[in-house]
């Protein structure tokens, strides 16, 4: 690239000794150059392979909901049966939710004392009120049930008002995934919120696909609340899975841009979702019942005796979305661009598909529109542009994973010109550490997950080793591991690269397959229990964490031992898991979570945690697994 | 004989999976591109050190007739694995590098000031652009001294890739 000029080093005097000098400096800078943009570059990847394993793992998760919205169709459709079986369990899981109090009666009942000391909320909020916010929030304050039921009334009344898509002109453009990770969730709601209801004809809120109330509930905003708010939680929880159903579903400006959370598919159809009730849409999780005239009449026949009051499933069927509309709505809160052509499902995620420019195109121009904005996913830079300048992913939450995982960024744009995009990074701490600092935490952070990955799938892993080791040695060659890894995990990582953090490997190069769950291990709760339970309850632990949470909807932690065991009991045989029913019961005996017949299931789920030989103090706090 | 062909087989069969895994992270249409200026970054990460003179010819090889900004992974696969058979572009051993930070500090001090490594780092060689300098002296810079200690430096360096 630069050929330096000889005679330009130096310092005028051409004495050979000075050359010679001279070209011994160049060499050795080039030595040092060559090295640094090698170990940077190294740097770089490690980055980027920890970003891909925290992203793969996501991802899976989200796939693992599948799995779990196939579980509640399948109670739903085999409610009867299930009903016969377990009184009242259906019931539990699915009937809508308790009393549904006027506001003003409600908020009637509550007191805020004097010795509160938060921030307190005029109505009607102007922009003091959002400063007032910042500021408390800044001082780790906490804004009283109070208020907060106030704001989400207030917020549900006014997108009651909005139509599925607010068309808007020319303004600043951001699109955010608002809650679900972090401590601080409620407080970035409220700031939200507040700041809607000031400037609701300039700030347009999204739904995006963690505006779930079961989403919520596997991914931590339902348990921030819930801590929270020990009072009044349960209210707001109520009030807030309504006010998800009532955020639009995109916005359009400029008759040009289309502004959604995740993406579109060739079936797409715009008029459709501008048409449809989408406050009908509760959650990812619960897709509409089939509604075949058949299932409908032997619903009806079963008449009130067997319905339980409040189930949804009971008489009206318009109470849900039909199919098609469903999907359409998936479709745009979960779907992703890439690079193929074409459309297909999106079997990362378990839902909305993959699309490809070609179908951009098509439904772009379809509805006369320029370009689609979009998030849903994470990109290191905070932003990033594809399908040839049609499609932009803004990422606006920095240090997503991790600190120092990624930028966060907005756009700008006007009527014209090109989009402006800023990025950041938050948490001065981030900024000043070198990159090697910041690399080592990400991935150690990102091993540490994958690790306990392994570690809830160990059993099926070591009998795919074993079945490869013929003779038993305890090795296989790179390929072997690689290809049981894949197999087993899915998760579609690079794991030669990344063999060296997870394995120790001979001077042969074969791998010492056991030597991957050394020193890591599920704590045991209770020593005479089999391990393939313990794996089995820690690997499925946030669905059991969700199923748990749904069947008390008095939200009070604890469910009766016999909803325990009939739930353990419909969950295995979904899951295909085969574990003797006496191991569990006898498990949740020796725990003695036993409270007068019903059982703590947090502390039972919370027993179980995987143990880092190598931590020195504080447990992991594993923010996604 | 044909034992050694089969063991070459498999090595090359091993090189293309670890190329294939290094080229897929960088991926990330998943259409089996990159951008050309990660190209850089997938060479080294496969331990390759070569110059920014090396490199550039490298591209010139794996690129298309007419330049489009993305690099396939088709052209890369054949000529990153002869790379990898020939074992090109060795990495710097550490007492190489050590032996060069000596060269830049004549008067043996142990240490290169700030100013000095900028401007040999800047104007020699293959120039490093901002950000590079700036990265390097976020992690080499003793603030104590606000210097180079280059033994430490290198120490630490070669621990971390460890």
């Amino acid at each position: 690239m630069n050929s330096p000029n000889l005679e330009d080093m130096g310092c005028g005097t051409s004495s050979a000794t000075k050359d010679k000098k001279s070209e011994k400096a160049l060499k050795a800078a080039l030595v040092i150059q060559n090295w640094y943009r090698g170990y940077r570059a190294r740097l770089k990847t490690r980055q980027r392979y920890a970003l891909t394993i925290f992203q793969s793992i996501e991802y899976a998760d989200e796939q693992g909901q599948l799995q779990l919205s196939n579980f509640f169709s399948f109670m739903l459709e085999n409610y009867t049966h299930v009903q016969e079986k377990e009184p009242g369990l259906v019931t539990r899981l699915f009937g809508s939710s308790i009393q549904d109090k006027d506001r003003q009666d409600y908020l009637e009942l509550i007191e805020i004392p004097d010795s509160y000391c938060g921030p307190r909320l005029q109505f009607p909020l102007t922009f003091t009120d959002i400063d007032l916010l910042i500021e408390a929030f800044k001082q780790q304050q906490i804004l009283h049930a109070y208020y907060v039921l106030e704001v989400l009334f207030e917020t549900k009344k006014v997108l009651q008002q909005m139509p599925n898509f607010t068309h808007t002109n020319t303004s600043p453009s951001k699109e955010i995934t608002i809650c679900d990770r972090g401590k601080n969730s409620m407080e970035i709601l409220m700031i939200l919120f507040v700041s809607f209801l000031v400037y609701p004809n300039d700030l347009h809120l999204n739904r995006g696909n963690h505006e779930d109330f079961m989403m919520n509930m596997r991914y931590g905003f339902t348990k921030e609340i819930l801590h929270k708010y020990k009072l009044h939680g349960k209210k707001i929880l109520q009030i807030l899975e309504e006010v998800y159903t009532w955020l639009p579903i995109g916005t359009i400006i400029d008759n040009e841009v289309l502004v959604i959370h995740g993406g579109i598919s060739e079936s797409t159809d715009l008029n459709l979702l501008h048409r449809i009730e989408r406050n009908k849409m509760r959650s990812v999780l619960m897709p509409p019942i089939p509604m075949d005239g058949d299932r409908a009449e032997k619903k009806n026949k079963l008449g009130t005796t067997t319905v339980a009051q409040g189930i949804r499933t009971s008489g009206s069927f318009s109470e849900q979305l039909t199919k098609q509309e469903w999907e359409q709505v998936i479709d745009i809160l979960w779907s992703d661009p890439r690079g193929k052509r074409g459309c297909y499902p999106n079997t990362n995620r378990g839902g909305g598909c993959y699309f490809g420019p070609d179908i951009t195109s098509k439904i772009l121009n379809k509805y006369q529109l320029k370009i689609l904005v979009r998030s849903h996913e994470c990109k290191p830079e905070g932003y990033e542009i594809c399908h040839d300048g049609k499609v932009i992913t803004v990422f606006s939450a920095s240090n997503y994973y991790e600190e120092g995982s990624n930028r966060g960024a907005y756009i700008r744009m006007s009527s014209g010109t090109t989009p402006r995009f800023f990025q950041y990074q938050i948490t001065k701490a981030t900024c000043l550490r070198p990159l090697y600092q910041r690399v080592n935490a990400i991935e150690s952070s990102a091993i540490r997950m994958l690790k306990e990955r392994m570690i809830s799938r160990k059993t099926d892993l070591i009998r795919a080793f074993q079945l490869q080791d013929r003779n038993k040695s305890g090795k296989l060659s790179m390929g072997q591991w690689a290809f049981s890894m894949e197999n087993v995990l899915g998760l579609n990582l690079p794991w030669r690269s990344l063999s060296s953090h997870l394995v120790t490997t001979d001077k042969d190069g074969n791998i010492d397959y056991m030597s991957g769950f050394q020193d890591v291990h599920i704590q045991k709760p209770v020593k005479e229990v089999q391990s393939t339970l313990i794996e089995t309850v820690y690997r499925y632990r946030s669905d059991l964490q969700i199923i748990f949470n749904i069947i008390d909807s008095d939200h009070s932690g604890l469910i009766s031992m016999e909803e325990f065991r009939s739930m353990w009991k419909l969950f295995k045989s979904h899951y295909s898991v085969h574990i003797d029913d006496s191991q569990f019961d006898e498990l949740a005996e020796r725990m003695d979570l036993n409270k007068d017949g019903s059982i703590d299931f947090n502390e039972f789920l919370k027993a179980f945690y995987v143990v880092h030989k190598f931590d020195q103090l504080t447990k992991s706090d594993t923010k996604l697994a | 004989m044909a034992d050694d062909r089969d063991r070459d087989e498999i090595a090359v069969a091993e090189f293309h999976k670890k190329i294939k895994e290094a080229f897929e992270v960088f991926d990330h249409e998943s259409n089996n591109t990159v951008d050309v200026r990660e190209v850089g970054t997938i060479i080294r990460s496969l331990g390759c050190c070569p110059s920014e003179g090396e490199l550039h010819d490298l591209i010139a090889e794996v690129e298309e007739e007419e330049p489009t900004g993305y690099i396939r992974f088709e052209k890369f696969l054949p000529v990153m694995t002869e790379v990898l058979l020939e074992r090109r572009y060795r990495p710097i051993p550490e007492d190489i590098l050590l032996r060069a930070f000596e060269v830049l500090d004549p008067a043996k001090r142990g240490f290169l000031s700030k100013d000095e490594l900028i401007k040999y780092m800047t104007e020699e060689g293959e120039p490093f652009s901002q950000e590079e300098m700036e990265e390097m002296l976020s992690a080499a810079i003793d603030p104590e001294s606000n210097s180079v200690l280059y033994k430490d430096y290198i120490t630490m360096m070669v621990i971390d890739e460890n």
